[in-house]
């Protein structure tokens, strides 16, 4: 059953009943909020400004804002140089671009240095929709994760995500926030708890324990509600912080339910159930399957289209739970 | 214009001097690095520790000091020889450099050495570190300076000019960058490799303040450091002509020295060259 604690919105599982809106909307809001709190805070754009929804931020403090250009090198490496200079930089890309093409200077620059870095990483995943595979960053949690001293934090959705900048404002340290570009079910709300490294039981259950992060969330709970009406009860777990993992709240789930299905809008490889996967196997090796993109690229469509296209959609969840159950001993 | 005594120049070369037998002997110490950069740089290190920047080395976090920027990170045993001969720690710490456990790593790191300011090394990055820097200290109003050094070879990566263009745009006036134009990169020449030339009409291009200097003349590093502060509306790049290797015969303008150390027996000789002045004595001080 749903868990009363996390203050969900109700008709969580009535897409028609909730609001939809994009998680930029919530980083957009966020940062301003942020900025009002920390003076330091700065925020550096690659020629995006209204996509990032950075736009919020550049009105309010027209004197913090510094247009980078197409240069997302620069605006990875000069933030460190502001961070060196006392400042609190926030910077904005396409996930694709930053970290994407700037990742070197993202691990050597920000992470080796230890400079207060926050790297806002818009239209991660397929569902960035008409764009296509150039634009569609389905790597980049493999490429930030390993990465010491990083956090990298991926919402459930508009609400969270604003909950999320306000929380990596407040650590000290590079962190990575990623986002994406449709409109997605708000579900949880404002009475819902955050914090860094504490993934959340969403729904408690017994059978197999669903393992999110991102927009997919909501997918992960729809399908559990119809696994319900076949008798499967499933536990929901956001893990909206893949680095740090909560690794006790990890592994409790999968303890409770002997099995594991992770769902992530991302590469299956290297991502958010990689690190499952890393956490089970070494403490608590437990049968996992793993619902993302499966070693391709994405391609033009419609958002939701490519969601259940590339086997991330409700069905797609339920016959991994199906899957994961049977391989139970 | 002079800005500076002819005794204090002389003074400072003898201190360039030290360092680069500092360089010698750390580097045949550790049995790897880089030679010709380094001893190419000694004069420009010297001018910038022992006369330019505002410093404190019993405080390296000094919130109102200039900030160094070292780019070409592979260069650094001529940063930690003249950072140890300022103060910063004990000249027998050089002895550490690139060994297990040092804070003297084989390629600068700002968490473990205090004063090093950035972690560098990844040709091209630097400036764009430096521009942030310069970029944080005019929306404070503060009076502090930034300074980079790089070398002509990473003026092939496109981040390097990401940099210059940011620059040129916001009319960094409180930055100033070092080209250590040596010639050589570690393939080869830089003409052969990847012709900059003409490099001073790309920064100029680009909206900076260019000033061309003999770098192994303390004095002319000086003066134009000096040129730069009075230059208010551009960012100011002096591009010091270097000889990769000065002071050892054997190691001046060969490009094969980029990423060597010295072998014992040439360290000697390096050491009795640079002890004598080239020559110019004969009773060897030590």
């Amino acid at each position: 059953m749903l868990n009363p604690e996390m203050k969900l919105a109700a008709g969580l599982t009535d897409p028609a009943a909730l609001a939809q809106r994009p998680t930029r909307d919530g980083f957009g809001e966020g940062l301003v909020e942020a900025a009002k709190r920390n003076p330091a805070i700065v925020g550096l754009c690659a020629d995006l400004t209204e996509s990032t929804r950075m736009l919020p931020f550049k009105k309010a403090f027209p004197e913090r804002f510094i247009q980078m250009g197409v240069h997302e090198q620069l605006l990875t490496a000069l933030a460190a140089g502001m961070a060196l200079g006392g400042k609190v930089p926030f910077i904005a890309s396409y996930a694709m671009f930053c970290p994407g093409r700037s990742w070197e200077q993202v691990r050597t620059n920000i992470c080796l240095n230890g400079v207060n870095v926050k790297i806002a990483g818009a239209h991660a995943g397929v569902s960035v929709g008409p764009d296509g595979a150039t634009h569609q960053a389905i790597e980049d949690i493999a490429i930030t994760r390993p990465i010491p001293n990083m956090t990298v934090v991926v919402p459930c959705d508009a609400i969270q995500t604003k909950k999320a900048t306000l929380a990596v404002a407040e650590k000290t340290g590079p962190c990575y926030l990623r986002f994406g570009r449709e409109k997605s079910p708000v579900f949880t709300t404002e009475d819902t708890p955050f914090e860094i490294g504490r993934a959340q039981v969403f729904r408690d259950g017994k059978d197999c324990a669903i393992v999110a992060c991102g927009i997919l969330v909501h997918n992960a709970l729809l399908a559990a509600e119809e696994l319900a009406g076949e008798g499967i009860d499933c536990l929901v777990l956001n893990n909206h912080t893949v680095k740090p993992m909560d690794e006790a709240g990890v592994t409790a789930a999968a303890e409770k339910c002997g099995c594991c299905v992770t769902v992530e809008e991302h590469q299956i490889q290297g991502g958010m159930g990689s690190r499952v996967a890393e956490i089970l196997a070494a403490g608590r090796p437990t049968p996992i399957e793993f619902v993302g993109v499966n070693d391709r690229f994405g391609e033009s469509g419609e958002p939701m289209q490519l969601i259940e296209y590339f086997g991330m959609g409700v069905g797609s969840i339920k016959q991994a739970v199906k899957r994961a159950i049977a391989r139970k001993k | 214009m002079s800005h500076i005594h002819d005794q204090e120049v002389e003074k400072l070369e003898l201190v360039a001097n030290q360092i680069r037998q500092d360089i010698i002997a750390m580097l045949v110490e550790a049995g790897s690095g880089h030679s010709a950069g380094p001893l190419g740089m000694a004069d420009v290190f010297t001018a910038l520790y022992f006369h330019v920047l505002h410093h404190d080395p019993k405080d390296p976090d000094w919130p109102e000091r200039d900030r160094l920027i070292l780019s070409n990170g592979h260069i650094c045993p001529v940063r930690y020889a003249a950072m140890a001969r300022a103060g910063y720690f004990p000249p027998e710490e050089l002895k550490t450099l690139r060994k297990f456990g040092t804070r003297l790593q084989g390629h600068p790191e700002r968490r473990r050495l205090p004063g090093s300011e950035t972690t560098s090394g990844p040709l091209g990055a630097g400036l764009a570190q430096a521009t942030g820097l310069a970029l944080a200290a005019r929306m404070d109003d503060a009076k502090w300076r930034t300074y980079c050094v790089t070398s002509d070879g990473e003026h092939e990566a496109g981040l390097h000019w990401e940099a210059v263009l940011f620059a040129g745009k916001n009319k960094l006036n409180n930055l100033t960058c070092i080209v250590d134009r040596n010639n050589i990169q570690i393939d080869g020449q830089t003409e052969n490799i990847m012709p900059l030339e003409p490099l001073r009409a790309k920064y100029e291009a680009f909206n900076w303040h260019v000033i061309e200097i003999d770098g192994n003349d303390i004095r002319q590093v000086v003066e134009a450091t000096n040129e730069a502060k009075a230059i208010y509306e551009k960012p100011t790049v002096i591009i010091a002509h270097t000889i990769p290797g000065r002071g050892v015969s054997f190691m001046e303008g060969k490009f094969e020295w980029h990423g060597l150390p010295p072998k014992p027996a040439e360290a000697e000789e390096a050491l009795r060259q640079l002890r004598t002045l080239g020559g110019k004595i004969t009773s060897e001080h030590q």
